[in-house]
């Protein structure tokens, strides 16, 4: 099986490096939120600092979404999806490494801007410290819900908001995980492990359920 | 010299600034060196920006040309 | 008139040949210079200690952060207006240029602030509208690599830059606007300066020194530029000429 799966990472890597921006819009983006956030609720840095953790998981949902077109869209544009489809391939495994290298070009780097972004929310060391850590275990879940989303709207041509618009609603569960570890961390009562383990549970699942899904959604949409 | 009580603020200030500069020399010289070797590559494969130079003997096969 | 003897590249290059070897050893000089009297003639300030140090870069870097926009302004003038032939070319290279020093500036400005005001950074004016400032030249990187075909994208990155020039008085006079936490002007004002010439001229110093790199290296980029641009079409050239590829067989008539 690993001789068709490295291949398959390395040249998803390769394309989402070099194509158009990759990493970098998606960070810059994230930049954008978190600096646009402070003008519409105001400079006070306390308010910044209790708020920070969810701002910081807000933009790195919104940076991830804006980059999950980007999955299977290429590739059905120029036909290597069909290629890929009909490779007789397991489908799921397919979408499996392209999700995990999609994470690794676009949301392994939100990951690495947190903590230089919370500086700018006025978070605490151990705050910055665990917010990124949530992210660290939580994004891969976004991308794998974000496939899900990606492969039913691939065959449209503006299927974009109508993505975020999916996936919003079943990344929820990730994003309430995220801040309240994050959040524990920083507060006493809640032990940080609780909500922290439940996300990394919702990461594990979303890695069965996210693929299968994906995968009968691509196939329902070459048909 | 004593630096004063903040003294790893003020270090980490310069390094900092010295590792930006450098890191922009360095890009600019290995992005030069990159773009000669390539030029270089292409005039030895015998592509050039001379019309004339590009008129090459004809190998036998004509058949799928024109 | 000048302008137009830089149109040609080749002139171009050749000129910023013989000019390279100056310009490197007087920016060389002038940071040697700056440099020493930063730290050994310039006097500890009698509030602020030795932190004010941070000062000599934080400050040059900030006004070269601007410097470096005005130029991508101009150069985008060019392109639109006058269509010279490298504004476009110039306007690329100062952009990554002009997001190191401003990335520089908003760095020392942070590690100035922690130990002089308690944090590492606070949403005022200054500081704010030099990170918008910062997220622009980001921007404009972007918009330059995502676009194939250099001119177009030129033509586009024009245009946002000239939009974006707004930021550029906002920043410079948001001290004065809005009185928050960031030092008010003190070096360019209607009045002239305000600080004591001990450390008004090695600030100068420092900042000369950072112009002249800041030349230096744009000019080296543009260089570097025009062989990429000469790259594209050499590989635009050598793929439309190619001859296809024969089969290894040879083709039998049908019988």
């Amino acid at each position: 099986m690993t001789g068709w799966a490295i291949p398959l990472f390395q040249r998803e890597l390769r394309l989402a490096v070099r194509v158009g921006g990759g990493a970098f819009v998606g960070v810059l983006f994230f930049l954008a939120v978190v600096s646009v956030i402070p003008f519409g609720v105001g400079p006070d840095l306390h308010l910044l600092a209790r708020i920070g953790p969810a701002i910081l998981w807000i933009g790195a949902l919104l940076a991830t979404l804006l980059g999950l077109d980007r999955l299977f869209q290429a590739d059905r544009d120029d036909g290597s999806l069909d290629l890929i489809l009909m490779a007789g391939r397991p489908l799921e495994l397919v979408v499996l490494i392209k999700c995990f290298a999609h994470w690794v070009a676009t949301g392994l780097p939100l990951v690495a801007s947190a903590p230089v972004l919370a500086i700018f929310l006025n978070l605490e060391p151990n705050a910055m410290g665990a917010v990124t850590l949530t992210l660290l275990v939580g994004t891969p879940a976004l991308t794998l819900i974000g496939a899900i989303g990606a492969s039913l709207t691939v065959t449209l041509r503006r299927g974009g908001l109508l993505l975020a618009v999916l996936v919003i609603p079943l990344a929820i569960p990730v994003l309430i995980f995220g801040v309240s570890a994050a959040d524990a961390a920083i507060h006493d009562p809640v032990p940080f492990l609780t909500p922290f383990l439940i996300l990394c549970a919702l990461t594990l699942i979303t890695g069965v359920i996210g693929p299968i899904a994906s995968a009968a959604a691509l196939r329902f949409s070459s048909n | 010299m004593d630096l004063g009580p903040h003294s790893d603020f003020i270090i980490s200030s310069y390094a900092i600034c010295f590792a930006v500069v450098l890191g922009l020399i360095l890009w600019v010289r290995m992005d030069r060196a990159k773009l000669e070797a390539t030029l270089k590559e292409l005039a030895a494969r015998g592509v050039s920006r001379n019309r004339s130079a590009e008129q090459k003997p004809e190998a036998s096969g004509q058949a799928l040309n024109d | 008139m000048g302008i137009l003897n830089f149109a040609n590249p080749t002139r171009f290059m050749k000129l910023v040949q013989l000019a390279l070897p100056w310009l490197v050893g007087l920016c060389a000089i002038t940071f040697a210079v700056g440099l020493y009297m930063s730290f050994f003639r310039a006097p500890e300030d009698y509030q602020q200690g030795n932190t004010v140090r941070i000062m000599f870069i934080h400050v040059p870097a900030a006004w070269l952060a601007m410097m470096c926009y005005s130029v991508m302004a101009l150069s985008s003038l060019g392109t639109l207006v006058w269509k010279h032939p490298l504004a476009d070319v110039s306007a690329k290279c100062a952009a990554p240029i002009g997001a190191a020093f401003t990335f520089i500036a908003l760095v020392t400005g942070s590690l100035w602030g922690k130990p002089m005001w308690g944090t590492y950074w606070v949403w005022d004016a200054r500081l704010t509208s030099v990170l918008i400032l910062f997220i622009m030249y980001l921007g404009l990187m972007v918009l330059w690599r995502t676009m194939e075909d250099p001119i177009k994208a030129g033509k586009a990155a024009a245009i946002l830059t000239l939009v974006g020039t707004l930021n550029l008085p906002i920043v410079k006079f948001s001290v004065d606007w809005w009185n928050t936490l960031h030092q008010p002007a003190s070096v360019v004002r209607m009045d002239g300066p305000t600080i004591h010439p001990d450390i008004l001229i090695p600030l100068l110093v420092m900042a000369a020194a950072f112009t002249l790199l800041f030349f230096t290296l744009h000019l080296m980029a543009m260089q570097n530029e025009i062989l990429r641009r000469r790259v594209r079409s050499l590989r635009l050239r050598a793929a439309s000429t190619a001859r296809p590829a024969r089969p290894s067989s040879t083709i039998q008539p049908a019988e």
